[in-house]
């Protein structure tokens, strides 16, 4: 997937910017949820279905549909695992990797020599750490890792877990104290 | 936010389990979304929006909706600081402050507090960044996606 950023022309398009704006808090839980929506933004309800549609089909949305906070449903370790693979290893090991049903992200980005020397970072959820350490050993086994070297990074707290806001931020900066 | 390791999950009935499980993709794109999930549990619709108003209160729902790619619209980096301890709840504070960041965790590592910014453009991104930056004393590691490997079907839960 390209990093390189040019805005998808389905994003110049001022109504579906203003949808994405309405609907990335999340859809009203409402009867008929659609025409609400359309209803703030003056689109008939059909039409915000379409663009919907049409935004998923663009792959600028990847998925509609609940979205669950892990911890509060019981799974309460979560570990990035991170691993340093040969640049040639890489897309096939995180593919490999991706494929895992456990696994619930998988991206390559750059290591930053000498403090960060790995490129593939995966997240791993299970309800407890024994559980979490026995899919990391899982994983070493079914994609041939023993050789590359890991970490596996828990995280005892999160500060701050929401759905990004792309469209609602203001490119001012915000006032710094 | 806090949201500490003993918080209480709420009890679930087992179409909410359910709900939970089988429609985190591939939500009804039709006028009558939460009609079409309850004939599929057979259960009601009310019954539907009632079970998603009470998860969501007690915080089990983050939302109903679409979770977007990412680098699509705008961009976003992975980003990680290591924070002496004694500072690291007044600087996961200052990190947590800005709107840009969406998600911000405490780690187990020399790299203890990591977080994801998200702007409209790379210019908006790096200033948050120095900012950042700047304001905690600390270098930044950046560590921008540069390849998805994952297919996003939500996440499996196991009802144990």
């Amino acid at each position: 997937m390209d990093m390189n950023v040019t805005p998808h022309p389905a994003l110049d398009d001022a109504v579906n910017r203003a949808l994405l704006q309405a609907v990335e808090g999340g859809l009203p839980l409402a009867l008929r949820p659609y025409a609400v929506v359309g209803e703030q933004l003056g689109i008939a309800e059909n039409e915000v279905i379409a663009r919907l549609y049409n935004l998923q089909e663009q792959g600028i949305i990847k998925r509609m549909g609940v979205v669950v906070r892990h911890r509060v449903l019981g799974y309460r370790a979560n570990a990035m695992v991170v691993w340093d693979v040969a640049d040639a290893e890489v897309a096939a090991t995180g593919c490999c990797l991706g494929a895992v049903p456990f696994v619930t992200l998988c991206y390559r980005r750059p290591r930053r020599l000498p403090d960060w020397p790995y490129n593939l970072f995966t997240m791993i959820h299970g309800q407890d750490r024994a559980q979490v350490l026995a899919r990391v050993d899982h994983l070493v086994n079914r994609c041939d890792m023993q050789d590359i070297a890991h970490q596996v990074l828990f995280s005892p707290r999160c500060f701050k877990q929401r759905g990004a806001r792309y469209t609602t931020l203001d490119t001012r900066m915000e006032t710094s104290p | 936010m806090n949201t500490p390791l003993n918080a209480q999950s709420p009890q679930l009935t087992l179409t909410e389990q359910r709900l939970l499980d089988e429609f985190q993709h591939g939500f009804p794109l039709e006028p009558r979304p939460y009609a079409r999930i309850a004939q599929q549990l057979g259960v009601s619709e009310t019954a539907v929006l009632d079970s998603l108003q009470r998860l969501q209160a007690a915080g089990a729902v983050s939302r109903v909706g679409p979770v977007l790619q990412p680098n699509r619209i705008g961009v976003s980096t992975l980003a990680a600081l290591a924070v002496p301890s004694d500072r690291l709840d007044a600087v996961a504070t200052l990190v947590s402050e800005y709107p840009e960041v969406n998600h911000n965790y405490q780690r187990e590592h020399d790299y203890n507090l990591w977080f994801v910014v998200t702007a409209p453009n790379r210019e908006r991104l790096a200033a948050v960044l120095d900012d950042i930056g700047r304001r905690s004393g600390l270098p930044v590691l950046d560590l921008p996606m540069l390849e998805d490997y994952f297919i996003d079907l939500g996440f499996r839960l196991q009802w144990t």
